[in-house]
């Protein structure tokens, strides 16, 4: 089925990703690891834009760059250098941002991902090195504050900005392409997306071929989401009553959902480019073959291997590769248990209570979850007994070994049930009679009196197919 | 005691006495003075130098008192660019050529005076007032190292910093009858200089003669990771010290002595050429064909690249500010006020220059005839060892004689700018005198060629009396 | 050559403020510079390439090492306008 777009949506995002798993920052060696530090402990006269100071390169930041480029299936620059955007904001601390101009290091890819109606091309126009700003801290609403507190811990982070072209024809679309940049970034090592202002987003959307607006400096996927929501109701609302849509900058205010106009004479620009003259050109077109064979696999590649290797279904594949620590996660335990059990217990089972609980799956060890997956196979325990193994580690901790014991989650004994087989017989001939009359409920009635006889620690199969065994195995009548 | 010594004599009197004795006396004699060189006197200096005497004079500076010029960074000693929007500014870390300097034992006295942000040719648009030339009180003292040369042609200071983007060190060496050198760009780190045109400029150092040129050159010079453009040298500069210019082959460039130009200027300097030819050196005409554009190709990316290094001064963080009811009218009131009239000038030129329309008319068109410039240079010099001209067409200027004229101001760098938009490095010395007032050969020389321009102005210093001369005392 | 608006614009740009009544002495005075400096419109820059950069150097790194930054003190020790350790600045709008 082919999705037909009603409202002609167009969406286009830039993507500011703060390559923060480096260990120094873009231009100076003040540590990455401010997110949980006192404010401007992180700065030299670098990044604090002190007069005289001057900026050096990072060469990891630039091979990380490349393989943000390469895992986007860019071209890479021959040659480039960086520009001075001028612009004045408090947490600009040198009047200009440094940032790459007319030449993008990257340029020209794509990303695929699940749309609307199937796999869908998203093309990516260019992605270039900047530098991040400081933070600020507004005493108030932005318009009625009394002042504004600046921390430039943030200055000169390095950061990739990725730009897309508007092909995203729906929030779930733009979503969808957030969620897949995250997950290859995250399997480059280059980006940890749970730390605060990691990734920020700006989103273009126009409707019915009009003119675009920008939504500015989203934080969340799901915020994109809802703020190209609005936007599209809005537009949609705006031509309905037959105005017509105007170019123009929006803010996303995350807390009532809405989009509003920012258009003051700040936003009036006029940037004018430079080329840094304190830096040098950088030719790093030769370092690609050499960054490319440090490219791990990537989650298509992954989940294209699962699914060879592992003969599991496509659904859980993708599940189970989306998340690149899910992804080892799963392969350490496929590698000791049958890999088809493992996906579900993995993808289905322990991804569910892991969201639920809103934790990252660094919260559970291979080595249990491996335990208790051989526990069910080997029948010791029930599938429900497991899954509560799960809940009880992750909400009290403990190991399956001693929950199976406080619990006593053992399955009984085969004797035992044996024995409760025997005695519900005994107790209910009636219930048997009916059930060698014919009505087969009767079974079901006997079935949970044996499990009741065993406090539930025999399951309804295994209880089933003895209580039949017995009954084949009585004398006829 | 006088003021005047060189490296090697302050060096006599600090083995006869002490570090601290000369530093002390220095001090005295920058307290009695009325040509307002320094900006910042360093409170701290004798106590160094007494720390220096007590640790035995390590390093080949050791007990050598400097003057710095205001806009190189001193950590811990006040850095403004004699602007008033750097009021206060005490920066916390050192320049790299000030770590240099004391590792090798030099002791700071203080910062001197300069054209606000390096932005001028008479040290007049200083916010502290004018520097005044020692040879002649009511005339400038050249810009923008106005401070630091007229500190050591008044014997403030024995040897003294400067920073040179379109002839700022050579312009007042020339002025004040002192030496000044311009290393090729990338000779000497940048770090902790605060940018005026970070393309076209370089520290460089101040003396009363060729030898300390040499010695604060294998002080500063090398090479520091912590400048991009820096470049790695194995020069020894005190190794190009030697009397001999038999095989120099001289050009000199007949742009430079054009309209303008003042007849015992250009007399000085053909009686300078006509002594390296007594010397046996050859020297010949040659032409730089794009020599008449290349002061407004220099002004324009300088201007430009200035309105973007001095962006960062906004009040926010360090330096003058003037409140405002929201960021925007703070940073621009502060601006507004804490920066001069030729500074505001300049950044609104620049800021033009670059912007949406213009940029290709000014920024790019200068750029694209600074190549022209580098390689009018590069052919003369695939010829010659090096070029000799006037270092300034005049001698120093009256005060206030061309404060309101900005483009005046401009042209009498004609002489200067051109080195600067090719990179190659110029030595100034004295090489005659007019009514009283220095006149200054330039020496140009090929890329990180300073050996053959220091053994040229070492050869005719060697050879001559104008650099022994000094100004009537002023203080 | 350069208006009275276009000086302002520069002023807003540049973060200069300028007063109305400066503008047209701002003007006159940068016009002449400009003047003088359109004289490169006569140099034949066809196929000459722009030097951004002297020295023909590519490539300059620094290697990622982390290096000490400088205490909270110092870095707010040159104002006096700060709060809990940040600077403090009027609102922005």
């Amino acid at each position: 089925m082919v999705y037909e777009n009603p409202d002609g949506v167009k969406i286009g995002l830039e993507i500011h990703v703060q390559l923060n798993k480096l260990n120094t920052k873009l231009f100076c060696g003040c540590s990455t690891d401010y997110h949980n530090a006192e404010p401007n402990t992180h700065v030299c006269p670098v990044c604090l834009g002190l007069p005289g100071s001057l900026p050096v390169l990072n060469r990891k930041a630039v091979e990380f760059a490349l393989k943000v480029g390469l895992a986007l299936n860019c071209d890479i620059v021959e040659q480039t250098q960086f520009h001075r955007k001028n612009y004045y904001y408090p947490d600009l601390p040198k009047g200009f941002q440094t940032t790459q101009y007319d030449f993008p290091i990257a340029g020209h890819g794509k990303v695929i991902i699940d749309g609307e109606d199937g796999e869908r091309i998203i093309r990516i126009t260019r992605a270039h090195m900047e530098e991040d700003p400081g933070k600020l801290m507004h005493m108030g609403s932005i318009e009625k504050s009394k002042g504004t507190l600046i921390n430039y811990n943030r200055s000169g982070m390095t950061l990739i900005e990725i730009v897309t072209e508007p092909d995203m024809r729906s929030p779930k679309e733009a979503r969808r392409f957030l969620d897949k940049l995250r997950s290859i970034l995250e399997y480059l090592d280059v980006f940890n997306g749970d730390l605060e202002g990691a990734m920020r987003v700006d989103a273009n959307v126009s409707v019915m071929g009009g003119d675009r607006v920008e939504v500015k400096n989203i934080s969340s996927h799901k915020g994109v989401e809802k703020a190209a929501l609005y936007e599209i109701m809005r537009q949609k609302n705006f031509i309905r009553r037959g105005d017509k849509v105007v170019m123009e900058t929006r803010h996303f205010d995350e807390a009532r959902g809405v989009t509003l106009s920012m258009r003051t004479k700040e936003e009036e620009h006029d940037y004018r480019y430079f080329p840094e003259p304190d830096l040098v050109p950088m030719r790093v077109a030769d370092w690609v073959p050499g960054v490319q064979k440090t490219l791990p696999e990537l989650p298509d590649a992954k989940r294209d291997r699962f699914m060879r290797e592992y003969r599991i279904a496509d659904m859980h594949a993708k599940a189970l590769t989306s998340d690149i620590k899910v992804a080892d996660f799963y392969e350490h335990v496929a590698l000791r248990v049958c890999p088809g059990a493992a996906a579900v217990w993995v993808a289905d089972i322990l991804k569910g209570e892991l969201n639920y609980r809103d934790i990252g799956v660094h919260a559970f060890k291979v080595e249990d979850m491996i335990e208790i997956i051989e526990l069910v196979i080997g029948n010791k325990i029930t599938e429900r007994s497991g899954v509560e193994i799960i809940r009880t580690i992750l909400d009290n901790g403990g190991t399956p070994k001693t929950i199976v014991k406080e619990k006593g989650l053992i399955k009984v004994e085969e004797d035992i049930i044996i024995k409760a087989v025997t005695e519900t017989l005994e107790e209910n001939p009636e219930a048997l009679q009916d059930y060698l009359d014919g009505k087969e409920k009767s079974l079901n009635f006997l079935v949970g009196q044996v499990m009741k006889k065993t406090a539930g620690r025999s399951d309804a199969k295994t209880t089933r197919k003895m209580l039949l065994e017995r009954i084949n195995k009585l004398p006829q009548k | 005691m006088s003021g005047w010594a060189n490296i090697s004599q302050v060096k006599e009197k600090i083995t006869q006495g002490s570090a601290e004795d000369i530093t002390t006396s220095y001090l005295k004699r920058i307290k009695k003075s009325k040509i307002n060189a320094y900006t910042t006197v360093w409170e701290g200096a004798a106590e160094k130098a007494r720390e220096i005497d007590e640790q035995g004079h390590n390093g080949s500076l050791a007990g050598i008192p400097i003057a710095i010029k205001d806009n190189i960074s001193t950590k811990g000693i006040s850095t403004t660019c004699s602007s008033k929007i750097l009021q206060g500014y005490v920066p916390p870390y050192d320049a790299h050529v000030i770590e240099r300097l004391k590792d090798a034992g030099a002791i700071i006295l203080g910062k001197t005076n300069m054209d606000e942000f390096a932005m001028g040719t008479s040290t007049e648009s200083s916010c502290y007032g004018p520097t005044l030339n020692p040879w002649d009180m009511e005339r400038v003292s050249g810009g923008s190292s106005g401070g630091s040369a007229a500190a050591v042609a008044a014997g403030e200071a024995p040897i003294a910093l400067g920073s040179d983007t379109g002839g700022s060190v050579r312009c007042p060496a020339a002025f004040c009858g002192v030496v000044g050198l311009k290393p090729t760009y990338g000779t000497i780190s940048r770090y902790g200089l605060i940018s005026y045109a970070s393309s076209l400029e370089q520290i460089g150092p101040l003396a009363t003669c060729v030898a300390d040129i040499a010695a604060l050159m294998d002080v500063i010079g090398g090479y520091d990771a912590r400048d991009s453009t820096s470049v790695k040298t194995e020069t020894v500069y005190k190794d190009a010290l030697v009397d001999n210019v038999s095989d120099l082959k001289i050009g000199v460039p007949a742009e430079y002595f054009g309209a303008g130009i003042d007849p015992a200027v250009e007399s000085a300097v053909w009686d300078a050429i006509q002594l390296f030819e007594e010397l046996g050196a050859s020297w010949e005409q040659v032409s730089l064909p794009h020599t008449p554009y290349a002061l407004a190709a220099c002004y324009i990316i300088a201007m430009s690249e200035a309105s973007s290094n001095l962006a960062r001064f906004d009040g926010t963080r360090y330096g003058y500010r003037k409140e405002g009811e929201n960021w925007h009218v703070m940073a621009s009131r502060t601006r507004a006020e804490g920066f001069g009239a030729e500074v505001k000038r300049r950044i609104l030129l620049g800021t033009y220059a670059l912007s949406a329309g213009y940029h290709d008319k000014y920024y790019l068109k200068a750029l694209r005839v600074r190549t022209l410039v580098k390689r009018d240079f590069d052919l003369a010099l695939k010829e010659f060892d090096c070029l000799m001209t006037p270092t300034m067409p005049v001698p120093a200027f009256k005060l206030g004689e061309k404060v309101d004229d900005p483009l005046a101001l401009y042209l009498a760098d004609v002489n200067t700018v051109p080195i600067n938009l090719a990179g190659v490095p110029s030595i100034s010395l004295p090489c005659g005198y007019t009514d009283g007032l220095p006149i200054g050969l330039q020496i140009i020389g090929k890329h990180f060629d300073e050996a053959t321009v220091l053994r040229a102005a070492y050869s005719f210093e060697q050879n001559t009396e104008h650099h022994t001369r000094r100004p009537v005392e002023v203080v | 050559m350069i208006t009275k608006e276009e000086v302002e614009h520069m002023g807003w740009l540049a973060r200069i403020e300028i007063h109305e009544s400066e503008a047209q002495a701002y003007a006159k005075k940068l016009s002449s510079v400009l003047d003088y400096f359109s004289q490169l419109a006569e140099v034949d820059t066809e196929n000459v390439s722009p030097t951004y950069h002297v020295a023909d150097i590519v490539n300059v790194f620094r290697e990622d090492v982390v290096r000490p930054s400088m205490p909270q003190e110092e870095v707010l020790a040159n104002t006096e306008k700060k709060q809990e350790g940040n600077f403090l600045a009027p609102r922005i709008m």
